[in-house]
């Protein structure tokens, strides 16, 4: 059965006010023209979970979507900090749940294996532990040690970019894999944007590489160049510069609401974006073919 | 014979590199971390092998990565894995030999904050964050830290304890359980400090030129002086001409603090 439908629609069937939202991908494939369409579609008071909020969250809190991040590293990556959410809660108006990347990863992998929890190695560290109460330790029933425990973390929706998917939402995913799996076995629902529509064929032509089945997959969008100015692994570059200019806009609110107003509300959808981002980027961004060798399955 | 200045991230890459051994599994940071262990790549440690936090093993960045998740990382490299992966079958498990950190604050113990500064609740500057450094500092065998030597960098105590050192004292980190050994030195633009049987983190080199007192000055607690404080070598050509020519051509972390 198909799922294909657009970004629109699936965010408006997927994405209501209040939700919690895990839009995957870690410096890898995020689905930035999803955050775009959500600030779009003017939702509000979102709970935006990822492990590194990255610019998708920055722009989205500048566009007041959320009440409340969860997160594990509040970095612009390689650049600096995060101006617009680091100024937001200096000011004491967006609410925290922070952990470490490990005990973030750890609640989707609770999540997705349907686990209430997940226990970790204790670190030693603790100040986390104070001032997060969903860190818990508990005794570790064969030893006299303890483990520290946090619960599964259930998104509403997950939103899953990858580069090549079916009409049913079997996806393959290569490069850096992140916590997508876990993000979309998590979720309670997941909009799958992909850079290519292929047939199915293609993708049980190697089934090693489909990391998200359709089974849990509600809705699939074509969106080319999803991830600007996050990449695509094969398929065009990080745009590291716009990651530098982002530190710059954000310098100014009044800046960051003229980039929204250009960007966001000032286009339509991606393809409208892409087109205006230009030659120069395009041609910036291209990246050259590196080919895996091909493995054979065997016919049996 | 006048002495050859070298920038401080120069002094601070160059010495990270050294306290690297061949066939050293190394969790990884961008930015110096990065070029430090290019650098001992290319010079006395062939066999290196780099681990991103984002899941790559034995990555061969054919440029510089400005971020974590650089694609470079992964063209290339011996695997890629799920950041669930990364984090237990490799830093949990026991197979990372080295773990680079940074922060804000690093106290004398070298508890590491990169949180906040001022309170959680209400932070005078919010910081990152933990990101893999909780993990790391606790499960990599040896843990090196880079940081230039500030007064402010370097207080008695951090203001949160964002990954352990040694918490009050090495009796303390052992007791606690953590299977890595710990911070073994942080190397700033003046010297080293490592530390000493309780822990504590004491000067035990300089770079050419500089006097004690300088880093006595730059760190907030009574800074010990070991009782053999060495010199370190000079920057080679050779290090300096791979460096420059070679891992940052841009001179993007080199220029940089």
């Amino acid at each position: 059965m198909t799922k294909l439908c657009s970004l629109t629609e699936a965010i408006q069937d997927y994405v209501h006010d209040g939700d919690c939202v895990y839009a995957a991908g870690f410096t890898h494939l995020i689905p930035f023209a999803a955050g775009h369409e959500i600030i779009r579609q003017g939702r509000r008071n979102l709970v935006l979970a990822r492990a590194t909020p990255d610019l998708i969250y920055d722009q989205m809190v500048a566009a007041g979507c959320a009440q409340k991040l969860i997160f594990s590293y509040l970095g612009n990556p390689g650049v600096g900090s995060l101006r617009v959410i680091r100024a937001e809660i200096e000011a004491g108006r967006l609410g925290i749940e922070e952990y470490s990347h490990f005990s973030m990863i750890s609640r989707l992998q609770a999540g997705a294996t349907g686990l209430p929890f997940m226990p970790m190695n204790p670190t030693a560290a603790g100040d986390l532990e104070k001032v997060n109460p969903n860190y818990r330790r508990v005794k570790d029933p064969y030893s006299e040690g303890e483990v520290v425990v946090v619960p599964a973390l259930h998104p509403e929706v997950a939103i899953i970019h990858v580069q090549r998917a079916d009409e049913e939402g079997n996806a393959h995913i290569w490069g850096i894999i992140g916590e997508q799996k876990e993000a979309a076995f998590a979720a309670r629902h997941v909009i799958l944007t992909t850079e290519e529509i292929v047939e199915h064929a293609i993708i049980s032509s190697d089934p090693n590489r489909t990391l998200i089945p359709g089974l849990i997959v509600d809705a699939v969008c074509q969106v080319p160049f999803c991830s600007h100015p996050s990449y695509t692994q094969g398929y065009y570059d990080r745009d590291n510069a716009f990651y530098l200019e982002w530190d710059r806009i954000t310098a100014s609110p009044e800046q960051t609401q003229a980039w929204l107003q250009e960007w966001v509300f000032g286009v339509k959808d991606r393809a409208h974006y892409w087109q205006k981002m230009g030659e120069e980027t395009h041609r910036r961004l291209k990246v050259m073919p590196r080919l895996s060798a091909t493995v054979d399955y065997g016919e049996y | 014979m006048d002495e050859k200045k070298f920038t401080p991230a120069e002094l601070m890459i160059v010495n990270a590199a050294r306290l690297l051994q061949d066939g050293d599994h190394v969790f990884v940071g961008v930015g110096q971390p990065n070029l430090a262990c290019n650098l001992a790549r290319r010079t006395h440690a062939p066999r290196l092998v780099m681990i991103y936090e984002a899941g790559v093993v034995g990555a061969q960045p054919a440029r510089l990565p400005l971020s974590i998740g650089d694609p470079t990382l992964v063209s290339g490299a011996t695997s890629v894995c799920s950041m669930y992966e990364i984090f237990t079958l490799y830093l949990q498990r026991g197979n990372v030999d080295v773990g680079f950190l940074s922060g804000a604050q690093i106290d004398r113990y070298g508890n590491i904050n990169a949180t906040v500064i001022g309170s959680y609740s209400q932070p005078k500057v919010r910081l990152p964050g933990s990101g893999g450094s909780m993990e790391i500092a606790a499960w990599a065998d040896r843990i090196y830290i880079m940081a230039p030597h500030q007064k402010r960098r370097f207080p008695q105590a951090v203001d949160f304890r964002t990954s352990a050192g040694f918490l009050s004292g090495k009796l303390e980190r052992e007791r606690s359980g953590v299977r890595g050994k710990g911070p073994q030195a942080v190397v700033t633009d003046l010297g080293l400090l490592e530390p000493d049987a309780s822990g504590e983190l004491i000067l035990t080199a300089l770079h050419p030129g500089v006097e004690a007192s300088q880093a006595i000055e730059n760190t907030g607690w009574n800074l010990k002086v070991a009782g053999e404080l060495r010199i370190t070598q000079p920057p080679t050509d050779e290090e300096l001409c791979i460096l420059h020519q070679e891992l940052d051509p841009q001179g993007i972390y080199l220029k940089s603090e």
